[in-house]
């Protein structure tokens, strides 16, 4: 369980998160929403220690994220993000790179690194690309072996940043296909998204951020259907 | 005014002694590289650390490697150390000498060369979990060493030819060395630095011959 307790974070003099509350249970799906600078993909890398903050809380399974004694690369092992830009090992194979840190983070041997590979990869569908080097894939075939690079060090969440954001429009599809088989497996997610068809489709429940305030929170029918907040009427008629 | 009589018989002669000298430059020159590139490394850690003192060290090291004749260098690992009590032999002062050099010019490089790796890179690496060290060791690292090779070829063949500054400090089984001491016998000076010019070339071929090979095979990506 992800526990977000009015956390504030501020780059320099700008507040981009002002008081937020949060908590997405084990197994459920959540998308947040909203226009750019909103706030919304920088909660993503405070929930996994990546960005400090400057106040409130955030609790994963009981650790506190950003206390001194947590050990973050440990609980990043069991925090999954992927990024906007995929951010492919390009020295590695395909292989290799969903390799590494199973290998260097948690010591599994090399054979059995490599099976959690095969079978991460098999699971995107780039099971036959095993031995090219990241140059030699599309944007979406490196933005789903970045997902099976999170994957394979078998996380209890998985956080998406804009994971399409950056890919051209036909290959946006398949990226989500493997989202959705994610969200169908039962896997706990965070997605920050643009792509409203998918986040009516697969979440539980879908967050608006506005100038770093969660202005409304509603299962999607809701949130699609009846939008209170008039920032998010104007947001979604103009994304439609 | 142009009575040389060339004998390159007689310089021809000595051709195996002068390839054993050739042995032992290369051995230097391989040498200060391997240490060479490590020290930068290093040199490298401690400018990303954020430590002053420690950054302060390597940004000294390496304005004092680039910005004074590597005659200096050797010369200070010699005579300077010596002054200070510590006695180092000709072979190690200019192996000290040429591998403080090395390291300072390679660390400058290598800083080169992780400008062009984004900060994501590293992050990403992070984000799965690993420590800074080791998403530098295991990321940052390989492509850093792809990126700056060409110029790391460019310094191994500095290290060759810096090996003929030896003789400053008494240096005399290496190429430089070793022809030195066999045109005081013989008096064949044009013919056998003339050889020796050759053997330095022959050598500087083969190693852009071997980072030619080498590179095709590491960087297949």
């Amino acid at each position: 369980m992800i526990e977000i307790e009015n956390v504030r974070k501020s780059f320099g003099p700008l507040e981009v998160l002002k008081g937020i509350d949060l908590t997405v249970a084990n197994g459920e799906v959540l998308t947040v929403i909203g226009g750019s600078g909103s706030g919304k993909s920088t909660l993503l890398t405070c929930i996994n220690g990546l960005e400090p903050i400057q106040a409130g809380k955030i609790t994963v399974d009981g650790t506190e994220v950003h206390a001194r004694s947590t050990d973050l690369n440990k609980l990043r092992q069991k925090i999954g993000i992927v990024f906007q830009q995929w951010n492919a090992f390009p020295h590695l194979t395909v292989q290799e790179n969903v390799m590494l840190a199973p290998r260097k983070v948690k010591g599994i041997p090399k054979a059995e690194a490599a099976e959690i590979a095969v079978k991460q990869l098999s699971h995107v569908g780039l099971g036959d690309k095993l031995d090219v080097y990241p140059s030699r894939l599309s944007g979406g075939q490196q933005q789903r072996m970045a997902i099976a690079r999170a994957l394979a060090m078998s996380p209890d969440y998985m956080l998406f940043d804009e994971v399409t954001s950056a890919l051209d429009p036909q290959l946006v599809g398949e990226v989500l296909d493997t989202l959705r088989l994610l969200a169908s497996e039962g896997m706990t997610m965070i997605c920050v998204t643009h792509e409203m068809k998918f986040a009516r489709e697969v979440s539980d429940r879908v967050a608006f951020f506005h100038q770093g305030v969660m202005a409304e929170i509603a299962p999607p029918d809701e949130l699609f259907g009846a939008p209170k907040d008039p920032n998010l009427q104007q947001f979604l008629a103009a994304t439609h | 005014m142009f009575n040389y009589r060339f004998q390159w018989k007689q310089a021809y002669a000595k051709l195996p002694e002068m390839l054993d000298g050739a042995i032992t430059t290369m051995q230097v020159a391989i040498l200060s590289m391997v240490i060479g590139i490590l020290l930068a490394i290093l040199l490298t850690l401690f400018r990303r650390s954020g430590n002053r003192i420690l950054g302060g060290f390597a940004t000294t090291w390496v304005e004092i490697a680039r910005n004074t004749p590597a005659l200096f260098q050797i010369y200070m690992a010699h005579f300077g150390l010596a002054g200070l009590g510590l006695h180092l032999s000709p072979y190690q002062s200019l192996l000290l000498g040429i591998t403080f050099n090395n390291a300072g010019y390679l660390a400058e490089n290598f800083r080169g060369a992780l400008k062009a790796i984004p900060d994501t890179q590293p992050r990403a690496g992070r984000s799965l979990g690993m420590s800074d060290l080791q998403a530098f060791r295991f990321i940052v690292l390989p492509q850093m060493i792809r990126i700056s090779f060409p110029t790391i070829t460019n310094q191994m063949v500095w290290a060759v030819l810096m090996t003929s500054l030896g003789v400053t400090v008494g240096m005399n089984s290496d190429l430089y060395g070793v022809t030195q001491d066999l045109n005081a016998l013989t008096f064949r000076t044009f013919e056998l630095f003339a050889m020796a010019a050759v053997i330095f070339y022959v050598i500087v071929k083969i190693i852009q011959a071997g980072a030619w090979l080498i590179s095709r095979r590491l960087f297949r990506y």
